[in-house]
């Protein structure tokens, strides 16, 4: 194996322009004779648009143009679009509002953007803005998740009758009532969800720019996918044709899926910029990220676990209100629905399930994917309700969930998706030795010695991503297909360069899919170039999200590379003179089986674009192939992971002592980068089970809008982690990979909630557990044991 | 406007500047210098860090004209002579970034961290001293290590140094 070849830990080559400060973020970008936006925003949640008058503004120093809906809607400017069309149980297609760039009557959630104003300089545009006088005829606001589709609640779109966008389900719910009703155990669970808010370290940012001598839109943007962006901005919001529209995803700092969707700035911003025929930037302030970026989770859950007497799982349902926000997002509809129901059997073999999730609108920024996207809504529910479960019925965390896992695979679940391979055991094993599982007890006493309270908690999670085969997801309402696709460019000296649809906002595919590509051909690393991010120079790609890059993305190169090697034995047998069944390629050479004859790959490149061995007509010169890889299923990532906590009863204070994660990723390219990939997904998931939660108040006041009250997992807050693998192979992609993106997000939640709990004795703790949440359950326990 | 002057990276830099200008504004839109971010509103998450005469400011929280006179060095100054920093070095080296955002102040706030505490940090002590310092990507564990590692690259360079 090389020093940089497949499942070495090569150290990054990106690297080098961040720690120096070299990178080219948007904000970095500046364009001659830029004009600067700063977006209105309603401070209301919910009220009619009466008047805008801008007429002062309009006079401010450097004021180049100030535009509203109404101007988005003379220019037949299209609406944001949710993208996966999700039916109701009676057959009905979602009730979908229109979603203006900029509102249109009616402003429906505290940030919603009300109208743009152009300037020299942003100094000068937030001054004159302060000059807009706006009349709204504020209305009501529906804003608790649980109650927004009860009767007399605001309307908020009338598309919607009772702010209801779909009933969905999934399952059967017939056989699933019948083994709830002869089970010998029933565990009944309500949990929250808590709404989250990703905070990507760099804030949204656009710069739009019009050349009108060739009548050409250029967008740059904090884009996770700027051809699924230029696809949407041509096709359904009508800004140009698409091969007059460039847009271009540069160096992005972070994304988690917060960068997917497709938002009101950048729209404005691309379309501004050919109205006023000046360049127009964009950046978010924080606070603004805050209030318009898209939110996450947000589910209100009523679950039901049904026992048999030897302590197997008969049946689960489940009942989810899903906040989808005020507008549908661009995925909104399908993170609730297809990313989360189906994934309710966790690792379990679970006969029979059913579960309804009713969407609905409330005045709220629009709610989409974040780091997981349903499956760790999905996760929280099925490990806490276990988890309770085998607390109820007096059975060892570990081996109740043991005694329930899938053995034997494929397998089929109730709820759609078949697992393919996996080993449930095996990574149990290897978590509970790394945990120490065996001295729980010890450490458990000596904490209790100092007042202190210990506890212990599993999450044994499994995750559907390497997002996805397309006529699937087709059918279940998808309006894209979910295929990726790589160019592999040979230059005559031999240096490739690998053009794919994938994008890299923090995963090293600079690295990894160089990696990939080294080792194939037998080139050194540093010969390979990764473009991507660019519709200019890759043609067509979906992106980077769903954990896919790795399974799709880097499948899409290797099929390419397979042409490629099959192009190179042509040429190489025409240089060598031999016939083309003749020649091996291995570690970067060509040659004639059983001779010595042989050529590097460089020499087969500048003979591919030389052409003078071979009739250029009957192999055609070059060295260059494409290929789209639609994956045949979704990968399964699967793992276990222990939280050991420690809780403070006087303050509260939780510390996290000790993590342990055993996950199954299939093959690893780079263990250094998969290891990352689970820290940061940790990290979130604890934020969100500790301290993160975005607050509106009952008038739809975002009360959480800047870090001072939205809380931030930190350095301190965190322990050093202990990550390791067990590995099945992935049947689906020639590179047996699994994806590992998402995977820390989505088991941590419930393994810290399980862990307080059993610190605690108490049957549940909302999230975030803050010390005000926890001293309270603390102050509880400690009264119940007296009174035992 | 105000006139202002300082020391950027060794270079003499001036301009004449609306007063309110930050000193992050005035690196990143007067002098280009873009390695310093911008990433957040209340001063909390450090993708601003500098050094303002040998300290580490947060460039979101300091005007342009308060730094009149003063010495700053960016990211852009870190690296000496084509070579990079220890502490540079050591975020490749550990896989300390991710999307690298929030990366240049992590960086200048570990100089700092090591400048004030010396070079022999234990975990504790840097989890605790980048407090600062967000960073949504890497989950900070990879950060620890690659600061302890500067550290001692730092120790050992000023020992180095020290001895000749």
């Amino acid at each position: 194996m090389s020093a940089t070849g497949i499942g070495v830990s090569v150290k990054r080559k990106e690297d080098i322009r961040f720690i120096t400060g070299k990178g080219h973020y948007v904000d970095d970008i500046n364009r001659p004779g830029q004009a600067y936006a700063y977006f209105l925003r309603s401070p209301h949640a919910h009220a009619t648009i009466d008047k805008i008058d801008a007429s002062a503004a309009l006079k401010a120093p450097g004021v180049v143009a100030i535009l509203t809906g109404e101007d988005i809607a003379a220019d037949k400017v299209g609406g944001l679009i949710c993208g996966w069309m999700i039916h109701s149980k009676d057959g009905s297609p979602m009730k979908a509002g229109a979603h203006p760039a900029l509102a249109q009557g009616k402003v429906r959630y505290v940030g919603d953007h009300v109208a743009v104003v152009i300037a020299d300089t942003l100094a000068q545009a937030r001054d004159a803005a302060e000059k807009i006088t706006v009349e709204y005829g504020e209305l009501p606001a529906a804003v608790d998740t649980a109650t927004a589709a009860n009767p007399g609640q605001p309307q908020i779109h009338d598309a919607a009758p009772n702010n209801t966008v779909f009933n969905w389900h999934v399952g059967d719910k017939a056989s699933t009532d019948a083994a709830f009703a002869k089970a010998a155990h029933v565990t009944k669970l309500d949990l929250v969800n808590n709404r989250l808010i990703p905070n990507a370290i760099e804030p949204r940012a656009a710069v739009g720019e019009y050349d009108s001598g060739t009548d050409t839109i250029t967008l740059y943007t904090t884009s996770q996918n700027p051809h699924v962006a230029r696809l949407v901005l041509s096709a359904f919001i009508g800004l140009a044709p698409e091969h007059k529209l460039r847009v271009i995803a540069p160096d992005v700092g972070g994304g988690f899926g917060s960068k997917i969707f497709i938002y009101a700035e950048e729209t404005v911003c691309a379309w501004a910029a050919k109205k006023i025929d000046r360049p127009v930037k964009w950046t978010a302030e924080r606070t603004e990220s805050f209030l318009s970026d898209a939110h996450g989770r947000d589910h209100v859950t009523h679950a039901e676990l049904a026992l048999d007497a030897q302590g197997k799982i008969t049946g689960l349902r489940v009942h989810t209100i899903a906040n989808l926000g005020a507008y549908l997002s661009t995925f909104a509809s399908s993170v609730p629905t297809y990313l989360y129901g189906i994934l309710l059997s966790g690792q379990y073999d679970i006969p029979v399930i059913y579960c309804e999730v009713d969407a609905v609108y409330t005045n709220t920024a629009p709610v989409d994917a974040y780091r997981g996207a349903g499956r760790p809504e999905a996760t929280f529910v099925v490990e806490r309700i276990v988890e309770k479960a085998a607390r109820e019925t007096g059975r060892d965390s570990a081996e109740f969930r043991r005694h329930n896992f899938v053995k034997t695979f494929p397998h089929q679940t109730p709820v759609i998706l078949a697992y393919d391979v996996g080993d449930y055991s095996k990574a149990l094993d290897k978590a509970l030795e790394l945990a120490d599982y065996k001295g729980v007890a010890q450490r458990k006493a000596a904490s209790a010695a100092k007042g202190m309270l210990r506890g212990v908690g599993f999450s044994a999670y499994i995750e559907a991503c390497g997002l996805a085969p397309s006529a699937a997801v087709g059918s279940l309402g998808a309006g894209v297909g979910l295929w990726e696709s790589a160019e592999v460019r040979v230059n005559p000296i031999g240096t490739v360069e690998i053009l794919t649809g994938s994008h890299s906002h923090g995963q090293g595919h600079e690295t990894t899919f160089a990696q990939l590509v080294s080792s194939r051909l037998g080139i050194p690393i540093d010969n390979i170039s990764i473009v991507h991010g660019d519709t200019d120079k890759v043609q067509f790609g979906m992106g980077t999200y769903g954990s896919r890059s790795g399974a799709v993305g880097m499948a899409a190169i290797s099929k390419a590379l397979d042409k490629i090697e099959t192009k190179a034995k042509k040429v190489a047998g025409h240089v060598l003179e031999a016939s083309e069944q003749d020649i091996e390629f291995k570690d970067g050479k060509f040659s004639v089986k059983g001779t010595d004859k042989s050529i590097d790959f460089g020499s087969v490149a500048l003979n591919a674009y030389t052409a003078h061995k071979f009739n250029g007509q009957e192999l055609e010169p070059g060295l260059k192939e494409t290929a789209f890889w639609d994956p045949t299923n979704f990968t399964f990532p699967a793992g276990v992971h222990i939280c050991e906590l420690e809780i403070d009863p006087q303050t509260g204070v939780v510390t996290i002592d000790r993590w342990t994660a055993v996950d199954d990723f299939g093959k690893l390219i780079n263990p250094m980068i998969v290891e990352g990939q689970v820290h940061g997904g940790i990290a979130q998931g604890v934020g969100q089970a500790l301290m993160e939660a975005a607050h509106y108040d009952g008038d739809g006041q975002l009360l959480t809008a800047s870090y001072m009250d939205y809380c931030m997992p930190r350095a301190d807050n965190l322990p050093s982690f202990k990550v390791d693998t067990v590995e099945t192979p992935c049947p689906s992609n020639p590179l047996g990979i699994k994806g590992c993106g998402e995977a820390g997000a989505i088991a941590s939640p419930p393994a810290v909630i399980n862990a307080i709990t059993d610190a605690l004795g108490h049957e549940d703790v909302s999230m975030p557990a803050t010390p005000q949440v926890v001293w309270r359950a603390a102050q509880k326990a400690v009264t119940k044991r007296a009174a035992e | 406007m105000v006139h202002v002057s300082m020391a950027v990276n060794g270079r003499p830099a001036s301009a004449d500047v609306d007063p309110r200008t930050l000193l992050v504004q005035f690196l990143r839109e007067n002098l280009r210098l873009t390695g310093t971010h911008v990433g957040c509103d209340t001063s909390q998450c450090g993708a601003c860090v500098v050094h303002v005469d040998g300290r580490a400011i947060k460039s979101c929280t300091i005007l342009a004209a308060s730094c009149d006179g003063a010495q700053v060095t960016t990211i852009e100054g870190l690296a000496a002579n084509g070579k990079l920093h220890p502490m540079q070095q050591a975020f490749q080296d550990n896989h300390g970034l991710q999307c690298g955002f929030c990366t240049p102040g992590m960086i200048m706030a570990a100089v700092d961290l090591v400048n004030r505490e010396g070079s022999n940090l234990d975990e504790a002590a840097i989890r605790h001293g980048l407090e600062g310092n967000i960073c949504r990507c890497t989950g900070y564990h990879n950060i620890v290590r690659a600061v302890a590692q500067g550290a001692r690259e730092m120790g050992a360079m000023s020992t180095a140094k020290a001895a000749e």
